[in-house]
């Protein structure tokens, strides 16, 4: 009976319940709520140690981190791993290096993946459609490990069918997994094999909600395949696709650091070194915690301005933002 | 089904469908013919693999390759050590997520709001590597399986989805539940996770996956070799230019190529396997609910 008053009461919901003005309301409220947040608080344990506890521990980037000493008693010193980070010879390479492995992401990848979508979307023939998309989703749950071992098998120096193919197309005799030259086509090729297809699933669902009688008025309004696609199939998507552009570029600076580790070598650095796994050899191997901390987080701080920054300009463009 | 017959009856339109379905096809076979050259590898005999650059079918069969590898103790060690971890790591992980999506579903929880913008937070800004890793080596889990399931325990988009979903499940039930006296413990238990059945099946399918793929972790977070992973083996039997017996805990060396053939298949088919259940639901699972609020 006291379960059913109190149900009553939630969902009467009169605004003073819910705000709280005294102790006693507190109460109430804890009580009411008591088995829910009872629920979530593992959650909430989680949250505060393994994402809130390591943005306390970040502050690390301003100081001299002494392990011995602990976060608070170590030194400060200001700004310096940053200033070091930004006068680095390093610094410009790296930025370099992850500037272009975004950019060929952004312009190959993503597009390849709406193109798909729409290629997709045209087959009629239905079982045809389901089995292409159940092959393509499949690279998708291979690890990195299975995927650049894959590569290495591919491209193995001698017997490999791609290193075979390629050579022999091109007249040469070139070790693509160590020549620099090549080490972004193969970062490219490992990204669209291994996630267009999986890609085009959120594609696929915007367009199968597209109302069918458009296609219907716009045929007896005489428009062809590629007017239909312009007019009505590309707009209908134009939503989707900006929100992933948004995702996407707040994703700038995040490289993927399994892929890259995994496809770096001694003879590709030049190429291959990218802020994600110079944080990883400075910091974890050489034990230089605070400034790879700083250079983690001058790169999450660039991450937050970017998204924000995207968003605000879909917005200023009547587009829908995600905030 | 009017609507079928005139796209496909212009000449243009004819042309455009059959290049459509080539290119399709095309497009299917690539995303699998590396794995079946792989498949066919793993069976071939190391003189076939050195002397032919591409088959999908091999001239003489040898199981050499698997022999080896399933007598190495470092393998077996790495596989059933992997097995074990993403079977508990996959419980805690939704678990986890599970209960906290489901107050967060409650629209008059209060502090919701806060709880949620901390945790849309969490996805747009993290505090990078190294102070995760310093946390994890205060709490004391370096080297320890633990790292490996606890810091990416849930994942907020996850979260997020799995919260939208049970938002969205009918008020109704819950509501006669409750008259019948049942707590919120029992509604989740009783009414809640049966609904949820397919949506929390993709999830943890999702989470083994990602366990089971996961090679930064181990990189980091282990340096006790005994302890490596299954993902830790592979790259350390590919990445090789040449294996001994020993590498393995074998008495005789592995054939030199078709044990890279071999490892690979292993690490990848207990993927491919779940591959069917996950394919079922993830459409539906990671759309369900990805409306916004």
């Amino acid at each position: 009976m006291a379960t059913l008053i109190e149900a009553q009461a939630a969902s009467g919901a009169s605004a003073a319940t819910l705000r709280p003005q005294n102790r006693r309301n507190v109460r109430e409220t804890l009580a009411r709520y008591r088995w829910l947040l009872f629920l979530m608080l593992p959650g909430i344990i989680y949250f505060l140690l393994f994402r809130f506890w390591p943005m306390y521990g970040a502050q690390i980037a301003f100081r001299d981190y002494i392990p011995f000493l602990g976060i608070e008693g170590s030194p400060w010193v200001g700004w310096e791993h940053f200033e070091t980070f930004f006068t680095n010879p390093d610094f410009p390479r790296l930025l370099r290096n992850t500037l272009i492995l975004a950019a060929l992401s952004l312009f190959i990848a993503f597009p390849l993946t709406i193109v798909m979508a729409l290629l997709l979307n045209e087959l009629r023939l239905n079982i045809l459609k389901r089995t292409v998309q159940t092959l393509v989703y499949v690279p998708h749950f291979l690890s990195w490990t299975v995927v650049v071992s894959l590569t290495g098998l591919l491209f193995a120096i001698g017997n490999g069918p791609l290193w075979t193919l390629l050579n022999d197309v091109m007249g040469t005799e070139t070790n693509f997994l160590a020549d620099p030259a090549w080490f972004r086509p193969l970062i490219v090729l490992q990204d669209v094999w291994k996630n267009t297809g999986w890609g085009t699933i959120i594609f696929l669902a915007a367009l199968a909600g597209v109302d069918q009688e458009q296609y219907e008025a716009a045929i007896i309004d005489g428009a062809g395949r590629w007017q239909r696609v312009w007019h009505i199939t590309l707009p209908s998507i134009r939503s989707t696709i900006i929100v992933l552009l948004i995702l996407q570029t707040g994703q700038i600076l995040n490289t993927g650091f399994e892929q890259i580790y995994l496809m770096s070598n001694a003879l590709n650095r030049t190429v291959a070194d990218v802020f994600d796994t110079y944080v990883y050899f400075v910091g974890i191997q050489q034990g230089s915690y605070s400034y790879a901390t700083a250079v983690g987080l001058a790169k999450a701080i660039v991450g937050v301005i970017l998204i924000f920054g995207t968003n605000w300009l879909a917005k200023r463009f009547n587009q829908q933002g995600i905030f | 089904m009017a609507r079928v017959k005139y796209r496909f009856n212009t000449p243009a339109g004819k042309v455009f469908d059959a290049v459509n379905v080539t290119v399709l096809i095309a497009v299917g076979t690539i995303a699998i013919l590396p794995f079946l050259y792989v498949l066919a590898g793993s069976f071939a005999t190391e003189y076939e693999l050195t002397t032919r650059p591409f088959f999908l079918w091999p001239n003489e069969f040898t199981t050499d390759a698997y022999a080896s590898i399933l007598s190495s103790s470092v393998f077996v060690r790495a596989f059933i050590t992997t097995i074990a971890v993403t079977g508990v790591g996959t419980a805690i992980q939704l678990v986890l997520t599970a209960l906290m999506a489901y107050p967060l579903s409650k629209i008059d929880l209060p502090g919701r709001r806060t709880i949620m913008s901390l945790v849309v937070f969490t996805m747009v800004f993290s505090a990078g590597l190294i102070p995760t890793f310093l946390v994890v080596k205060q709490l004391g889990l370096l080297d320890t399986y633990w790292a490996l399931i606890l810091p990416a325990a849930i994942n907020p988009f996850s979260l997020i989805i799995i919260k939208n979903f049970f938002q969205e499940l009918p008020k109704e039930l819950e509501e006669s539940a409750k008259i019948d006296g049942a707590n919120e413990l029992r509604i989740l238990r009783s009414v809640v996770m049966p609904l949820s059945k397919p949506v929390l099946a993709t999830f943890a399918l999702f989470y083994a996956v990602g366990i089971w793929n996961d090679y930064m972790s181990p990189l980091i977070y282990l340096s006790d070799t005994s302890k490596w992973t299954l993902q830790m083996f592979l790259r350390q039997v590919t990445a090789a230019s040449s294996l001994t017996g020993e590498d393995l805990g074998n008495e005789l060396p592995p054939p030199a190529q078709g044990i890279k053939f071999a490892v690979v298949m292993v690490a990848t088919i207990p993927v491919l396997l779940a591959y069917p259940f996950l394919q079922k639901h993830f459409a539906k699972g990671m759309l369900i609910g990805s409306v916004k609020g």
